[in-house]
């Protein structure tokens, strides 16, 4: 005959053992919700909740050669520099869609914009966005005309604009489009409505 | 009634007139606006100086938000500031402030306007390490702020052969305005950390390039070289060489066609040592400089898997420069094999020969026909007197460049190429002084092999020589 109190306590351990199963695989899921979004190399998403503002996006056509004008509802973070940051994040998951009409690199991103002096903006691209790019005169002027005129139309008192990749001056975007000067807005907004 | 004017009217309406004229005055931007630059590992810029109370202050949110995570909150006079995980308390008027638990004491006081935290520029040195967590360097008298260890090194090691050549060798790339006059070769030095050479003037044992001085200034650093000729610049390894060599001057020159000769109005020729560019000129005849891009290392778009957008350009240059040559232009191609040059390079030869019109030469897989490019100029770096920008020497021939780009339009699409003109950042249209385009030869209805083809270049060739024939009258060679 099996003592009671040695009964007891197997039971309890058994309860405690299906305890921590399911403990533990609840652990594991929570875990592997964790990991799926470092793994992915698309930008990350803006936030999914909160007012959305409408902005008007300029997305380049290779063969029209020219931007279009689209207007877009998103998610804006409320400083001004974050704002930026998404919206210039919105238009480059444009440009990474399949079929884009101006494709661009799924690794390309937006590192930081700073908006560093009255009408000044220096934008940081990622190496991907630069090496990765299609070289041609038309591409990355289109590349370069479209992240000026988007910034510039929706966040106002921008004058300047300056790019640079991984933080340091860089020649070209990729073999052509000069990325050495400041962009003077009104000057890009004029060349773009030729 | 008659009005009368006293003498009391009359002083009241001169003050008024002074009082008019001063207030444009002050609200006029000023040329010459006091800035600050900030060298540091993870960024690089400027940021304006405001005169307050005759001290020099700058806006310290504005100082550290390239560097790090920075917040702000304005409560009366109460600013509060947070950097990275750093905490620090500021209170307008006053000259002491709390940073990082310890009190801090400003040569002036801390001021708030618009919201907007200014720090007196005099107490940067002493402030800054408490948020940054390292010491360091500010020039005050020349408003150049160095974080880290970032200064750039210059060394001077000059061939005395005949001619001299100076190279300047930095310890990291650079990319200064350079502007040349008789004797004198300016680099400024907007976005380099350059250091001093140790001495401000240093002197070379040689007749021809006799001293170069450096100085500081307003965030810029400035290197002068002064010789008894003309000096030219060229860059080399990566950007960290900058070679400087006289400008040479040809006896006679060496007619590319075949009309008459007259070396007292031939144009100087550039002779670059390092990059083998020869442009001898005719003088009764519009010199075209032809430029086919890239070359070299620098193979510019793999428009196939083995064919290269420096090959392409050269073939359609050399056909180019014949279409030319048959129409009775003096034609220099800028290179004329695989050989590399720097677009300084490439604009300081189509400068200093004066030529009449500037054509690069480009191609791309993607698309069809052609674009023809004129500059989209930057914002224009500082010019002084009759010495425009670098950055922007194209500005005052850029209506006759657009003349000439809408030329080869129309000149390409008589023969049905599907063609449009715009601007482009494209190096060195900017640079250039004369009428300057830029042409992209895209595939034509047979795909890429087009861009190799001869019959399909030819056409293209034949009708920018058309275009270019056509408005010969507006390719005068510019001051």
């Amino acid at each position: 005959m099996i003592p009671r109190h040695l009964l007891i306590g197997v039971a309890a351990l058994l309860v405690l053992v299906v305890a921590m199963g399911i403990y533990l695989r609840h652990m594991r899921r929570e875990a592997g919700e964790l990991e799926s979004p470092a793994a992915d190399a698309l930008p990350v998403a803006p936030p999914a909740s909160g007012p959305t503002e409408t902005v008007t996006l300029y997305v380049a056509d290779d063969a029209a050669g020219m931007l279009r004008a689209r207007s877009a509802q998103i998610p804006l973070p409320g400083g001004r520099q974050q704002r930026a940051e998404e919206l210039l994040r919105a238009l480059l998951r444009i440009y990474q869609q399949p079929g884009a009409a101006h494709p661009l690199a799924p690794a390309a991103d937006i590192r930081s914009i700073y908006l560093v002096a009255p009408g000044a903006a220096v934008i940081d691209l990622n190496a991907a966005f630069a090496d990765q790019h299609r070289s041609g005169i038309l591409s990355e002027q289109l590349t370069v005309n479209s992240l000026v005129e988007t910034l510039a139309v929706n966040v106002p008192g921008i004058q300047r604009v300056n790019i640079l990749v991984e933080g340091k001056a860089r020649d070209t975007l990729a073999g052509h489009a000069d990325l050495s000067e400041t962009f003077d807005v009104t000057t890009v907004e004029q060349a773009g409505s030729q | 009634m008659p009005s009368i004017t006293t003498p009391t009217t009359l002083t009241k309406k001169a003050l008024a007139i002074l009082l008019a004229t001063l207030t444009l005055l002050s609200a006029a931007p000023s040329a010459d606006e006091k800035h600050i630059s900030v060298f540091s590992p993870v960024a690089i810029y400027t940021l304006p100086v405001l005169d307050r109370g005759g001290h020099e202050y700058i806006g310290l949110l504005e100082l550290l938000e390239p560097l790090g995570r920075v917040s702000s909150q304005s409560d009366g006079r109460r600013w509060k500031l947070r950097y990275n995980a750093i905490d620090a308390e500021f209170v307008a008027g006053k000259t002491r402030a709390r940073i990082r638990g310890r009190d801090f004491d400003f040569m002036a006081p801390f001021l708030i306007e618009n919201s907007r935290g200014l720090v007196p520029l005099s107490s940067l040195t002493g402030f800054l390490p408490r948020f940054l967590g390292s010491p360091v360097n500010f020039r005050e008298s020349a408003r150049r702020l160095f974080i880290g260890d970032v200064g750039i090194q210059i060394s001077f090691q000059l061939d005395a052969s005949n001619p001299p050549r100076l190279a300047l060798n930095f310890s990291a790339p650079v990319n200064p305005a350079i502007s040349t006059e008789p004797g004198r070769l300016r680099m400024v030095f907007k976005r380099d950390p350059v250091v001093s050479p140790g001495s401000q003037s240093i002197s070379f044992d040689n007749k021809v390039i006799t001293h170069a001085s450096y100085s500081e200034n307003n965030g810029d650093a400035e290197l002068d070289v002064a010789a008894n000729q003309s000096l030219m610049a060229s860059f080399s390894n990566d950007r960290k060489t900058i070679m400087i060599s006289t400008i040479m001057v040809p006896a006679t020159p060496s007619g590319v066609g075949t009309g008459p000769q007259n070396p007292a109005q031939a144009p100087p020729a550039a002779n670059m040592a390092s990059s083998n560019v020869n442009v001898n000129v005719n003088a009764h005849r519009i010199l075209a400089v032809v430029d086919p891009a890239h070359g070299g290392d620098e193979r510019g778009a793999a428009l196939t898997d083995t064919l290269a957008e420096k090959n392409v350009t050269l073939g359609f240059a050399r056909l180019l420069r014949h279409e030319l040559e048959i129409r009775g232009f003096a034609v220099a191609l800028l290179r004329d094999g695989d050989s590399s040059l720097t677009l300084d390079q490439r604009a300081a030869a189509a400068n200093v020969a004066r030529a009449g019109i500037y054509i690069s030469l480009h191609a791309v897989s993607q698309g069809s026909g052609a674009r023809v490019y004129t500059a989209l100029l930057p914002v224009e770096g500082t010019s002084e007197g009759i010495f425009h920008a670098w950055n922007a020497a194209q500005a005052p021939a850029l209506p006759v460049s657009r003349i000439v780009s809408a030329a080869i339009v129309a000149e390409m699409q008589k023969r049905a190429f599907p063609v449009r003109a715009s601007s482009a950042s494209l190096r060195p249209l900017n640079n250039v002084f004369m009428p300057a385009v830029a042409v992209e030869l895209a595939p034509g209805a047979d795909g890429v092999a087009d861009l190799i083809s001869a019959n399909y270049q030819q056409r293209a060739a034949s009708a920018i020589a058309d275009a270019v024939v056509s408005v010969r009258d507006r390719l005068g060679v510019q001051p």
